[in-house]
């Protein structure tokens, strides 16, 4: 019997390394401040929910974004306000960067009843309707088919609009990844899946949970358009979901963006993190995706010392205005325990 | 006027996509194939695939599809072709489905109608037979209905679709050939109340879905030993109407809960259990219950009938109770 021998064809492969930041240029000088600032929003909001974790104030599980923070911030520039957004667990950076205030959000994990959900979700069930920020999902997975009903509904309707939706890498091992991917390819379903690849799925390197590492590869099996993004340039994801936001609406066709990041912090605040290597953590910090973005702009002379002070004063006031929100806020009466598991009669949604 | 089961569900259906465009079903062979029970036989010619949606063997995505369909401003109805099938989809109806109002603080609705058959009785084995709608009426956030007449079927579900909630319509599996008589012209069905489908003195029997008819036809057998046997069907499993159960239960003093669940853990232990809180004083005889046997549902015929309560468990239970044995 002949043997057809053929070299192994190259794949690309998910890597454990930082990738190397690409060429990008800031649209402007206010565009690329008005990113610096969403970012260290972002990472100060979150640094002051680990103190308040610590001091009691916060409880619950508490999953820190930290690091990943030019993911969300670059792909809410490359949405309309008329696309939904479907979101996990590590939602505080996602929400924030869709408009929600920092301070709805505080109370929210605060369990006050001026929080984004009234208190009852927590940190990891952050919901505004009004902005189309659907979630606050925390079973692994499970926002993949609520977003591609989103996006069903859309297309029946004839709307032009984008369901986005963030998971991590751990969600690919799950099988409604695999059935909303089959799904919405076959309907054409408008969605824009973002598969935030921070290499661990909790605890579990991804070496340790996906037979095939090129998560991309794992859309394209179902015929949808697929590509790597670097999750640590805000520039590369902002031009990544622009592009592919305006191809969806365009085509009708599902799309696919593997974000490749990486998490600071551990899975949650009960995560000593023992499963991975000082030397892994520091290299991956030397693309910081704050610090990284800071320096390009004073490479380029855009931003320098005062523009950076200045930026850090007005966001530590907006995180002391928040806890400031959250701290004043009410706890909802125990009487309205009940309240909101069926719709009120009368009301019609 | 009359109809079956099958037509009253598809008859339903018709008149809710007829009369809201926002209407659409989905599911396991709704379109070419006409529906697993020929429930939706005809609809995808009426109505086209885009209302009529034939889905991938996905339970959990179509489901969450529906759930986000929902959201997006539609009015799905899903079909899972039997209860057993819809544990795959466990998580998004418990998980979200169910969870979403209240985790975000009231801002979200679901007005998502799911349909499922149920039940056992045509040997179809364990994993195609089984009667688990008690777990769902378990969950709050969603309803629960079990229709027992074609007139049920078809006016339960035009009020499911006008619920803003997440409505789970138990259709069991032997109904669909059944004939009954239904309004003409159409009248919408109160999905918040149980009722009397026959007035009695002496016992209440309580049963829904697949065992009313048993339990009717028990209740003519015991007329003939001169027992007057009340017959309540629950028909609404979430939320409960207790104010019906209690008041029959008030005036018989005798109570038999007839549920296809199996015994440990079933409904009819919620029913008997809300009866000993609220009627203990009114009862003249412990609750009894007449369920499944604690096995899987075998496939040969007369193994099977063991497995479920049938007319002579339920005229015994009764007839136990009473004092009197036939």
């Amino acid at each position: 019997m002949a043997v057809q021998r053929r070299k192994p064809a190259k794949r690309k492969r998910t890597s454990a390394r930082p990738p190397k930041r690409g060429p990008g240029v800031p649209a402007s000088r206010d565009h690329a401040l008005s990113l610096v600032r969403e970012m260290m929003l972002i990472r100060r909001f979150e640094e002051k929910a680990d103190e308040l974790y610590s001091l009691g104030k916060i409880r619950g599980f508490l999953h820190l974004y930290i690091g990943e923070e030019a993911v969300c911030v670059g792909a809410m520039r490359g949405l309309t306000s008329d696309d939904s957004v479907v979101a996990t667990y590590r939602e505080h950076g996602h929400a924030i960067s869709r408009g929600i205030s920092p301070g709805t959000v505080m109370a929210e994990m605060y369990g006050k009843v001026n929080g984004c959900s009234r208190g009852r979700g927590g940190s990891m069930h952050l919901f505004d309707v009004s902005r189309k920020f659907y979630g606050g999902h925390a079973i692994v997975g499970a926002g993949i088919p609520f977003a591609v009903g989103l996006a069903l509904a859309d297309k029946m309707e004839s709307k032009p609009h984008v369901t986005a939706c963030f998971f991590g890498d751990g969600a690919v091992d799950e099988g409604e990844f695999h059935e909303s991917m089959n799904m919405a390819s076959l309907w054409k379903l408008p969605v824009l899946f973002i598969c935030e690849n921070n290499l661990y799925a909790m605890g579990t390197a991804l070496d340790r949970h996906e037979s095939v590492r090129d998560i991309a590869a794992h859309a394209r099996v179902y015929g949808v358009h697929a590509e790597q993004v670097d999750g640590m340039d805000v520039l590369a994801v902002e031009a990544a979901v622009e592009r592919n936001a305006k191809a969806i609406r365009r085509d009708g066709t599902p799309r696919f963006l593997e974000i490749l990041t990486y998490r600071f912090r551990g899975h949650s605040m009960a995560d000593p993190v023992l499963y991975r290597s000082k030397e892994e953590v520091s290299e991956w910090m030397t693309r910081d995706p704050i610090s990284s973005f800071l320096l390009l702009l004073r490479n380029a002379g855009l931003v320098g010392d005062v523009d950076v002070e200045k930026l850090e004063k007005s966001v530590a006031a907006e995180i002391d205005e928040a806890v400031r929100f959250a701290e004043s806020g009410e706890w909802e009466a125990v009487e309205d325990l009940t309240r909101d598991v069926y719709t009120p009669a009368g009301a019609r949604s | 006027m009359k109809m079956t089961y099958r037509e009253a569900v598809r008859e339903g259906l018709r008149h809710v996509l007829k009369s809201d465009p926002r209407v659409f079903l989905m599911g396991e062979d709704v379109g070419r194939y006409g529906g697993a029970f020929a429930v939706s036989k005809g609809l995808l010619a009426e109505f086209g695939p885009d209302r009529i949606r034939d889905t991938p063997l996905s339970e959990s995505t179509f489901t969450g599809a529906g759930i986000g369909a929902a959201i997006g401003g539609m009015r799905p109805i899903v079909e899972i072709m039997t209860v057993n099938f819809s544990m795959l989809a466990l998580d998004q109806i418990v998980n979200s489905a169910a969870a979403l109002r209240h985790m975000s603080g009231g801002q979200i609705s679901v007005p998502l109608v799911v349909r499922m058959a149920t039940g056992g009785g045509r040997q179809l084995a364990a994993q195609h037979s089984h009667s688990l709608e008690g777990w769902y009426a378990h969950v709050p956030g969603i309803k629960v209905l079990a229709p027992a007449t074609p007139n049920d079927a078809r006016g339960m579900l035009v009020a499911a679709i006008e619920d803003p909630d997440p409505v789970f319509i138990f259709e069991h599996a032997t109904l669909y050939p059944v004939e009954g008589e239904v309004d003409d012209p159409f009248q919408p069905v109160d999905i918040s109340r149980s009722t009397i489908r026959r007035a009695g003195t002496d016992v209440s029997i309580f049963a829904y879905g697949g065992s009313l008819g048993k339990a009717l036809q028990a209740s003519d057998d015991l007329t003939t030993a001169g027992i007057s046997a009340e017959v309540v069907d629950i028909r609404v499993l979430r939320p409960l109407d207790e104010a019906t159960i209690l008041e029959s239960v008030s005036r018989t003093h005798r109570v038999v809960v007839v549920d296809e669940m199996w015994r440990t853990g079933s409904f009819a232990g919620e029913i008997s259990a809300l009866i000993m809180e609220k009627a203990f004083y009114d009862l003249d005889a412990p609750v009894v219950r007449v369920c499944s046997a604690e096995v899987p549902m075998p496939y040969a015929k007369h193994m099977e009938a063991a497995a479920l309560p049938q007319t002579a468990n339920i005229v015994a239970a009764a007839q136990e109770i009473l004092g009197r044995h036939g």
